[in-house]
């Protein structure tokens, strides 16, 4: 059995080799690639460092090239059509693109169906373009691992990674440590965006999407309302575009310029190396609770502690460094 | 009243003229299918009804990609005028009624058939029959559409008003609450789901008419095709419902003064759904007893009538299978008295309950929709609530609360010997018709004249863009060019988009129970073991829209415990191998009712070993003969289901054991 085919066992799954093949832009590995993160097994685990290990800022002296688009917002909003029209205009521009959908379907049977891969056009024959879909269920609410050190490894290799998630609140919040832009995706006459930005509950996004703008009047309103409301909390400089994903579109060219431009002036390194930093604290807590926390000193010690870390290492040594270190702290086991 | 008590009246003064008999039939090409239609036609049934194929229903050609395995197998091929006129040859189109199953391209074979009569001397206005051209039930169960629902819904309006003024003895639409009872909808559901449906359509012609008093005629054309389960009491109390419910709309909603305008009009197709594959010979007394519901009351009496044969859950039927229906017809309305009495349950207290029970249940679901904003925005909505009900009815047949005679009780039985044959006792289509009709268009293509083709889809493309006109003339004017089926449609997908509908199958969420609590405890186990929770890609390769057994094991299986990736209908091999390998799948589940399976199947394994996945297990559903399921199996299917394993459970189970065996973590550890 190839390394990395569906049922192949985590040992025989090399994850050093394919973060090589990912490094080489083998966009071939990516199937293999997911395959291997989101396995549980403890090898899994032991090959995912390897393969994120082959693909950090130490092995590629750089931090990886790709660019981390998350795409959030609620259900039926639109997002999946939105992805056909950027997706189209990514592939124009001849940028290879990995689409990582993370579908909120219930798990109350630990089942899901996974319908979202479907919505989005592609032209199926075209080896530059991955799409993936996985359950969010696993862990309550939250961005599953997989989907961050997934994101992670592929933007070695692609020239555009998007994580899609559904919900508006705290996903994006998470999405952010993991994306270098975010893109809050709404509808027309949809009061809860207005509200959950007044409250503080949403963080305020890099762009804000309306769609269905061929809505006319509705949905210039609501980009009236956005706009409104960004300022009186200050955040005039975030972009509203309203866009149409059916024919003839609109707004895609501006959505892509923006996030193009906000990626030209982020500091890439900076950003991504605050990423990790509180990605493995929230790894940290969800493997060893509000206990390993306390062990720790409390979540800001542990930020603190995280922040004199040197810069180039990758997510699971941060995670392990918080494990011995908690060890340490705790004393010898009783 | 009165009436009652006068003697005289309890019989008619004269017997009633039967209803419409017809057969849906068609296969191959279109000489072999006008063969067939006279031969029926001899044995005495009175109309026709045109079975397409796949690539005919959803506008592609015989040559094109997706049409591969397709040509000829559900029906007959017809690609352009010729075809058309080879069908009808010397069948007087001035005499004949032709009911036509076609939805997506019902203009495009509309027109064909228009052109073809020309061809005979045959005014239009002459015309009469039916074409189907229900698009919302296409969405919802059947699987052939091709535009969106706003070019979809203009369409049909546009072939209603044209038909209306110019062909004025055509049904140019047959609202079908017959695919709604396949896809699991309770009475109550199918009455609710065709009359909102129906008022999606009349809203829609309303916004296109000029002159608002053509609404009469508009209504009086509407007819609807209905089915007829076996539980024939109620069924019939069904229609009775209908009725009342199509008259109130008319008089209510339309203003339509002439009673007669108002009269519910319905065609039938009885219920294919109850037809087992176990004891198939029982079907015959399931389709009597369904026929029964929609001939034994005269106030509620189909105008035309077809029957399913006794064999179509395991293949196509053969033209003896059929005849041996059309007998049942002609015995029921021949030998039996039922055509010399008035209404024999007016005045019924049991039958006039149930339809009050049926009626207000109706009334409150058309009501939800409505509030959903109709039917076209409640495409969703629908789709949801009729997979739950197909769920629960096929939850009922497993626990044996509902009982199937031969099928989950009473199974002993004897080896049949009508299956005895060694065709198994189905149609088998020739392999050849596809490379025939493939060489055949070649032909048509290179002897019309391209010039005026090529005006005809200009002309064709500008009057789609601009939704002010009707698309009928411009149809015509195409069908007399030479243009072909899947030129017509390309052109239209041009301007039009594309589309998919929802599958219905996220909303529809249950709790295991009984043996599914087992196997998901099965899944857990694997899935902790393979340490990655088992992930099953459920997929439709080809043309064949019946997703409602693939929509059903997709939710049992998610039900399971497992990741199930179901993209819906109409995928190439290529697309199915590709989302496979990209999605990571254990196992890979394919569904095929069309008969294509011999030529899909292997292209799906041939695909997926191409994309460097064929260690990847994969079974096959669908309707499946015997020998054929022998030969996938030595092509390296790892199981085939058919509907003879109509426990899902076990299925599932099957499944759940050949992912833990190919994977190398199948066996439990000794406790």
């Amino acid at each position: 059995m190839t390394a990395g085919a569906p049922g192949s066992s985590a040992s025989e799954t090399d994850g050093r080799e394919l973060g090589q093949r990912l490094a080489a832009r083998d966009l071939s590995a990516a199937a293999s690639v997911l395959n291997l993160v989101e396995n549980r097994s403890p090898a899994a685990l032991e090959q995912t460092a390897a393969l994120l290990e082959a693909v950090s800022v130490r092995a590629l002296g750089h931090e990886a090239p790709g660019q981390i688009v998350g795409v959030t917002g609620p259900p039926g909003v639109g997002k999946s059509s939105l992805l056909s029209r950027l997706l189209a205009r990514w592939r124009a521009s001849d940028r290879s693109v990995a689409v990582l959908a993370v579908d909120p379907s219930s798990r109350r049977s630990g089942g899901s169906l996974l319908g979202d891969r479907v919505r989005i056009e592609r032209d199926p024959a075209d080896q530059q373009v991955f799409i993936r879909s996985t359950a969010a269920g696993d862990r309550l609410g939250g961005l599953a691992a997989a989907t961050r050190a997934g994101a992670t490894a592929l933007a070695a290799a692609f020239d555009v990674v998007v994580i899609e998630t559904v919900g508006v609140g705290q996903s994006e919040t998470e999405i952010a440590d993991v994306a270098d832009e975010v893109a809050v995706v709404v509808q027309p006459g949809s009061g809860d965006v207005l509200q959950f930005l007044k409250s503080g509950i949403m963080e305020i996004p890099d762009v804000l999407v309306v769609t269905k703008a061929d809505l006319g009047a509705v949905a210039d309103r609501a980009l009236g309302d956005l706009r409104a409301a960004l300022r009186s909390l200050g955040a005039d400089s975030v972009p509203v575009v309203a866009v149409s994903s059916i024919s003839p579109p609109a707004g895609i060219d501006e959505l892509v310029a923006l996030l193009d431009q906000r990626h030209r002036k982020l500091d890439l390194s900076a950003h991504r190396l605050h990423g990790r930093r509180a990605a493995a604290l929230s790894q940290f807590t969800v493997e060893h609770g509000e206990r390993g926390l306390r062990a720790l000193g409390g979540p800001r010690t542990a930020r603190a502690w995280l922040g004199a870390q040197p810069a180039q290492l990758d997510l699971p040594a941060l995670v392990r460094g918080l494990e011995s270190r908690a060890q340490r702290l705790r004393g010898p086991a009783r | 009243m009165s009436a009652m008590s006068d003697p005289s009246s309890a019989r008619l003064p004269e017997r009633d003229r039967p209803w419409l008999m017809r057969t849906y039939a068609g296969h191959s090409d279109a000489k072999r299918s006008n063969e067939l239609y006279r031969r029926n036609l001899a044995k005495g049934q009175t109309g026709l009804s045109v079975a397409f194929d796949l690539p005919t229903q959803t506008g592609y050609d015989p040559d094109d990609e997706l049409a591969a395995g397709e040509v000829g197998k559900v029906g007959v091929s017809i690609a352009h005028a010729g075809d058309m006129h080879a069908l009808l040859d010397g069948i007087p189109l001035d005499k004949m009624n032709t009911s036509m199953t076609i939805n997506a391209t019902a203009a495009w074979l509309l027109a064909l058939y228009i052109v073809a009569a020309d061809e005979q001397g045959v005014a239009e206005s002459e015309l009469q029959g039916t074409t189907q051209n229900d698009i919302l039930k296409e969405y919802l169960s059947r699987g052939t559409y091709s535009f969106p629902p706003g070019p979809s819904m203009r369409l049909i309006a546009d072939t209603i008003v044209y038909t209306v003024t110019r062909v004025p003895r055509w049904n140019p639409i047959n609202i079908c609450s017959y695919h709604l009872q396949e896809a699991g909808a309770t009475p109550v559901q199918e009455i609710a789901y065709a009359m909102s449906n129906a008022i999606a359509v009349l809203d829609a012609v309303r916004a296109r008419l000029d002159d608002d008093a053509l609404m009469g005629e508009v209504f009086g054309r509407i007819s609807f095709f209905v089915n007829a389960g076996v539980r024939f009491i109620e069924e019939h109390a069904k229609l009775r419902a209908m009725s009342q419910l199509w008259d109130e709309l008319g008089a209510e909603h339309y203003g339509v003064t002439d009673a007669k305008q108002r009269r519910f009009r319905y065609g039938v197709q009885v219920n294919s759904l109850g037809l087992t594959e176990a004891q198939p010979e029982n079907n015959v007394y399931r389709i009597t007893l369904e026929a029964l519901a929609v001939t034994l009351g005269r106030c509620a009496r189909a105008r035309a009538l077809q029957l399913p044969a006794w064999n179509e859950a395991l293949g196509l039927p053969r033209p003896w299978d059929q005849q041996w229906s059309l007998r049942l017809q002609q015995i029921l309305a021949f030998e039996t008295d039922m055509l010399e009495y008035p209404d024999i349950f007016e005045g019924s207290h049991v039958m006039e309950g149930l339809v009050a029970e049926l009626v207000g249940g109706a009334r409150a679901e058309i009501a939800h929709v409505a509030e959903l904003g109709g039917a076209v925005e409640a495409v969703g909505y629908m789709k949801g609530a009729l997979v739950q009900s197909h769920r629960e009815r096929w939850g009922r047949i497993e626990s044996g609360e509902q009982t199937v005679v031969g099928m989950n009780s009473f199974d002993t039985t004897e080896p049949s010997p009508l299956t005895a044959d060694p065709d198994g006792g189905i149609l088998v289509v020739d392999p050849e018709v596809e490379a025939r009709q493939r060489a055949a268009l070649q032909v048509w293509r290179s002897e019309r004249d391209i010039d005026a083709v090529q005006a005809a889809l200009r002309d064709l493309a500008a009057v789609a863009d601009d939704p002010d006109q009707n698309i009928m003339p411009a149809t015509i004017a195409a069908a007399r060019a030479g243009v072909t089926t899947g030129e017509w449609a390309g052109t239209l997908r041009d301007v039009f988009g594309s589309y998919r509908a929802p599958t219905g199958v996220g909303e529809a969420a249950g709790m295991p129970s009984g043996d599914l609590v087992k196997v998901r405890d099965e899944v857990e186990r694997i899935s902790d073991a393979l340490g990655r929770r088992i992930k099953f890609l459920v997929g439709k390769p080809g043309l064949d829209g019946h997703s409602n057994g693939a929509e059903q094991l997709a939710v049992r299986a998610r039900d399971a415990g497992m990741d199930v990736v179901y993209e819906g209908i109409r995928l190439t091999p290529g697309q199915i191998a590709a989302s496979a390998v990209q999605e990571g799948v254990h196992v890979v589940g394919l569904s095929i009712l069309s008969g294509s399976h011999a030529e899909l199947i292997p292209a799906v394994l041939a695909a997926l070993r191409e994309a460097g996945a064929g260690e990847i297990p994969v079974v096959v559903g669908g309707i499946i003969p015997e020998l054929d399921a022998q030969v996938l199996l030595q092509a390296g299917v790892a199981a085939v289901y058919t509907p003879k394993d109509w426990d899902l459970n076990r299925t599932i189970s099957d499944i759940v054991t050949l992912v833990g065996n190919r994977y190398g973590v199948g066996e439990v550890a000794p406790a």
